[in-house]
């Protein structure tokens, strides 16, 4: 009964799964890119081959960096993908299984990640990465506010459930919500969102390649390097399986795996024809333009729409 | 292990551009080279911001007094094992600027360079050349 739960954690849905998968789907991502730049594109083991690279090279601590916390900022980013990859599946495919309240463990643990960036370039001790940590903590204020106003519309759309086995169920009986106009207004606040949480282009101005080189992630190398990617790579695949889950009628059916491509590939396309926000621009875009939106959204929820 | 290594080396060689005060020329082809059209992803290779990240530094230009202190800290922050990439005919030997007050000599006084490619400047298609042999070599 036990050992059930540390395979659970280490190899299906977890860990192994969640990274093997999060890592294609960076392919697809690179690949669709090539495309549209009208290019070829890399073989579809690359995201691997970057992976153990990254693995066998050195790992420097920049002097005057904090140690521990330097190294543990990727560890916790990793970790909380794992129980989000855990709780997220288990509870879709063992409805019983979920909790009350495990909607909101869920998005405190999406919060995480962020979290390890902000930690772990402030530890580095480099200007550039204090500005990245900075920039990243501002636009996940700016983030968090639409998003909580989008999954708003589905608790209350169904009357209240803050469980996620429960959203399912009601999604089986009644629907889901994605086809009603509230539901299309959260999956568009959402998918902007995720955008931001992934560091994708319009708001990828924490790691913004070419004004402060890579943000956060700067002074990392090697194994901390490949863990702060591989959280990536996971969170790529983990956040439109959220989207999936609370919106369009669970994971369960095999048509999840077509939804949750169909909302990759739109990521994709977003970050491949936008050019990068300032962060000002970044906040006033969530707090001014997608919060009245997603407000307009809940009235319309509250009304059955 | 060793093996592994030089596997993963050889399948994703990202890139860090030095310009060691060349004359921008190199430079420009550097960034021909990483436009669409060379599609140098193909083989794994992608321009990263930071030396941190890096496992090849594009090195250009001639080194000279002011430069070579801020070229060795480059490498002595690329984490091992790494490539050294000379672009450039400059970086063969010094060139035209052989007898400026202001050079202090090839690169293979300070650094390990595993691959020269000359030109003035080479070509995006001699440089692709130039860092496919270099990794077959590993």
């Amino acid at each position: 009964m036990k050992l059930i739960y540390l395979f659970y954690f280490l190899v299906f849905p977890g860990f192994l799964f969640t990274s093997i998968v999060g890592l294609l789907l960076t392919w697809i991502d690179r690949k669709v890119t090539a495309r549209i730049h009208w290019r070829v594109g890399p073989p579809w083991y690359q995201p691997f081959a970057d992976f153990l690279k990254l693995l066998s090279k050195e790992t420097l601590i920049p002097s005057g960096a904090h140690k521990v916390i330097f190294l543990l900022a990727p560890i916790l980013s990793i970790l909380a993908m794992t129980v989000i990859a855990v709780m997220l599946f288990l509870m879709n495919f063992f409805p019983e299984k979920s909790f009350i309240g495990d909607l909101i463990v869920l998005l405190y643990l999406f919060a995480l990640p962020p979290l390890g960036l902000i930690i772990g370039g402030s530890a580095s001790k480099n200007p550039l990465s204090a500005v990245g940590a900075s920039r990243e903590m501002t636009l996940y204020f700016g983030y968090e506010l639409p998003f909580l106003a989008a999954i708003l519309i589905t608790v209350i759309k169904t009357n209240g459930l803050i469980q996620i086995g429960e959203i399912i169920n009601f999604q089986h009986v009644n629907g889901p919500i994605f086809y009603s106009i509230s539901g299309i207004i959260a999956m568009i606040i959402s998918l902007f969102v995720i955008q931001a949480k992934l560091g994708y282009v319009p708001f990828d101005i924490a790691e913004a390649e070419q004004e402060i080189m890579a943000g956060p992630i700067l002074e990392y190398s090697g194994l901390a390097l490949a863990l702060f990617r591989l959280s990536k790579a996971m969170m790529f695949f983990l956040l439109p399986c959220f989207l999936v889950t609370i919106y369009w009628g669970g994971l369960t059916h095999w048509t999840a795996i077509l939804k949750v491509l169909l909302l990759v590939v739109i990521i994709i396309l977003i970050k491949n024809t936008n050019p990068r926000l300032r962060i000002d621009q970044a906040l006033k875009f969530f707090w001014l333009i997608l919060l009245p939106f997603a407000i307009i959204g809940i009235i319309l929820a509250f009304n059955n729409l | 292990m060793k093996d592994i290594r030089i596997q993963g080396l050889k399948k994703s060689p990202w890139v860090f551009h030095v310009a060691a005060a060349s004359c921008n020329n190199c430079d420009i082809e550097i960034l021909d080279l990483l436009t669409p059209r060379f599609d140098v992803e193909r083989f794994g290779i992608v321009l990263v911001g930071s030396p941190k990240h890096a496992d090849a530094l594009l090195v250009t230009g001639v080194i000279n007094r002011k430069s070579l202190p801020r070229v060795l800290r480059v490498y002595e922050q690329t984490p091992k094992p790494c490539l050294v990439i000379g672009i450039g005919t400059c970086t063969c030997d010094t060139h035209i600027f052989k007898h400026s007050y202001n050079v202090v000599g090839p690169y293979n006084k300070y650094l390990p360079v595993d691959v020269y490619i000359p030109g003035c400047p080479p070509k995006p298609e001699a440089m692709i050349l130039g860092i496919v042999k270099a990794l077959q070599k590993l």
